[in-house]
């Protein structure tokens, strides 16, 4: 086992490599120029110097390099610097963003937790509603409430979150005006009364999302049971007499469990990608918005890092959901 | 097959694998459901514009912002364009990058999965490849190569069919990956069987092989990944223009519909629900029937 994930640890290093080489120079292709909102007065040599000062005026393999020395070398340190207070990147240059002239790191740490808010809850509760579906609806398949339960997470796994965010403005905010339309990231939460506030500005990104999850774990967890209920292990443990409930919760849930955990991993990158689209629909500033912004303005720092960060997080989480796999399931044998 | 076996079994009733997938299919009653609609939708985007024919780029400045009526069954939007004609050819846009980009991801797929399958030299490269490609970030890249390419590919075929070609070509390419391991998987395990081996050992070229005998038999998860296929390219082109990166304003397609009455949503709410009610209703329908298929194609399934 520890000799697989080494293994798969070492294949990982030139995928990643790879994927951010294909992400840079897709982006070097870009027609975009960063200069072009400099006005035109400016004289060429200012915007020649200009362009090197951005460090646009190396070549391509050099920018290439340099990008992976910033975000494997420098920025790793100036992280390590402002944990334990040392002073290992003092004068180096970090990754910078065209477009705020700060350093794309610096962003994304302020950005992160709005993202992590809304997607991770969303996420957790997506998987407290699925469950019990799930295993309900496999337990008593074709009954009303399979009928009701799989009926319902079809639509949630057919309806685009950008339409039931939408639906849920126009239900919630534009109608009953209940909940506020636009997710206020500068509210801080001092009493009950903005505790509340906070409350009702996070229902609606996150019930979106937490809907599509849900309809996408429970189908896994309705399926995974139902390819347990038939078993012979079933048989005899109701054979030896046990009740429903530790037949149905100790027996089959922990063996359909394995490839549900999985699925659970696998799906935590995606809903990052996801988040891009519910961030827009409530206009939460986080990272996807920092991303279409970013790619709006042809600011190729801040959209190569960004870009690679989902690269990286996609390749962990396999790498975790095959582990996984591994270790709850004795019967997978990697070596 | 010879002629005379050909035209013994003709005299009997026709009835081969395909009516029994049918009749299993006709029994989940979701997935008729789904496909009597689905047909209906093409229907209407594609024959739709020659019974209702106003043109929906045709500006009448004063049936602005009107709600429904006789003329204007959907209302009119802002500019004054009838917003049924709008849903009409926005739906025909729509669909068509759908069952494109889906046969496009289809052929791809289902090429890269045979020769990963077939030829055992070239699986490991061909998976590692289709690994490569899983790990890719891919809402992201697809917002970053429509912003590249959209320029030059309108210059190239013109506007319309430009960020067409485009955007069939992107989401084809980045949604192969799963049929490819589906596809390699059925493959591996065919050619293990007797009559491949049958077939080879009369000196039948691999080439033919794979069309004659592999190919017919990997149908059926072959389909039901082409319905997954289409639901995707609808969902994935109706989000690229909702972020306002898929066709120009003057080409509605439900996702531009939608984008375009979102920003109007305190006002007129009812514009934002045709499109997203049209968009998940079409991916609801063909979800079902992707359902249906697979219960249909099990032959674990079958007879229950």
């Amino acid at each position: 086992m520890l000799n697989y994930t080494i293994r798969r640890l070492l294949i990982s290093i030139p995928t990643l490599l790879f994927i951010s080489l294909v992400i840079f120079l897709l982006l070097d292709l870009a027609p975009g120029d960063p200069m072009s909102s400099i006005p035109l007065t400016v004289p060429p040599e200012v915007k020649e110097k200009m362009r090197e000062a951005l460090g646009l005026g190396e070549p391509v393999h050099i920018r290439f390099l340099n990008w992976l020395y910033q975000f494997f070398v420098v920025e790793p340190q100036v992280a390590w610097d402002h944990l334990f207070g040392t002073d290992f990147a003092e004068g180096k240059q970090r990754i910078i963003s065209f477009q705020s002239r700060s350093p794309v790191m610096t962003v994304v740490a302020e950005r992160m937790p709005q993202t992590l808010w809304v997607v991770g809850l969303s996420y957790v509760i997506g998987i407290l509603i699925a469950l019990p579906i799930g295993i309900i609806s496999a337990y008593k398949q074709y009954s009303w409430f399979d009928q009701i339960g799989t009926f319902i997470s079809m639509i949630g796994f057919s309806i685009p979150t950008f339409f039931s965010g939408v639906l849920l403005i126009v239900v919630f905010s534009v109608i009953l005006q209940w909940f506020p339309s636009i997710y206020d990231t500068t509210h801080t939460v001092t009493d009950w009364g903005s505790f509340w506030y906070q409350v009702k500005q996070m229902i609606m990104p996150v019930s979106v999302l937490a809907l599509y999850n849900a309809a996408q774990i429970s189908r896994f967890m309705r399926a995974s049971m139902l390819d347990n209920l038939n078993q012979d292990y079933v048989r005899t443990a109701r054979a030896k007499g046990m009740s429903e409930k530790v037949v149905v919760l100790s027996h089959v849930l922990r063996n359909s469990m394995i490839p549900v955990v999985t699925v659970i991993a696998l799906g935590v990158p995606t809903i990052f990608g996801g988040a891009i689209i519910t961030e827009q629909v409530f206009q939460v500033n986080g990272l996807g918005q920092m991303l279409i912004t970013a790619i709006y303005a042809s600011d190729a720092p801040m959209v190569q890092t960004l870009t690679f960060i989902f690269a990286v997080l996609i390749v962990l989480f396999n790498l975790i959901a095959d582990i996984l796999y591994g270790i709850l399931d004795p019967r997978i044998r990697y070596d | 097959m010879t002629d005379a076996t050909a035209q013994t079994q003709a005299a009997r009733p026709p009835r081969n694998q395909w009516w029994d997938v049918w009749d299993q299919f006709k029994t989940h009653k979701g997935a008729m459901a789904g496909l009597i609609f689905f047909i209906f939708i093409i229907a209407a985007v594609y024959l739709g514009p020659y019974l209702w024919k106003i043109d929906p780029t045709y500006i009448d400045i004063r049936a602005r912002n009107k709600g429904p009526s006789l003329a204007h069954p959907f209302g009119a939007d802002q500019l004054g364009r009838d917003i049924l004609a709008r849903m009409l050819k926005g739906g025909q846009t729509s669909i068509s990058v759908g069952l494109t980009a889906m046969g496009l991801s289809l052929v791809l797929g289902t090429f890269v999965g045979v020769l990963a399958g077939y030829w055992k030299r070239l699986d490991g490269l061909l998976m590692r490849f289709t690994d490569l490609f899983l790990a890719l970030p891919l809402l992201p890249l697809l917002l970053v190569i429509i912003m590249l390419f959209r320029d030059p590919l309108r210059a190239m075929f013109g506007l319309e069919t430009g960020i067409f070609v485009l955007i069939v070509f992107v989401i084809g390419i980045t949604s192969w990956m799963q049929t490819a391991r589906i596809v390699r998987g059925d493959v591996l395990a065919l050619k293990e069987r007797e009559y491949v081996l049958a077939a080879r050992s009369i000196g039948t070229p691999s080439r033919r092989v794979v069309l004659r005998h592999i190919l017919p038999n990997i149908m059926s998860p072959i389909m039901v990944s082409a319905t997954l296929g289409i639901a995707n390219a609808i969902i994935t082109e109706s989000a690229l223009s909702f972020l306002g990166l898929g066709f120009p304003p003057d080409f509605p397609t439900w996702g531009r519909l939608l984008f375009d009455a979102k920003d109007m949503i305190q006002q007129y709410p009812e514009r934002v629900i045709w499109p997203g009610l049209a968009i998940s209703l079409t991916v609801l329908a063909v979800n079902y029937i992707g359902d249906g298929l697979r219960d249909a194609l099990d032959p674990r399934i079958r007879g229950r």
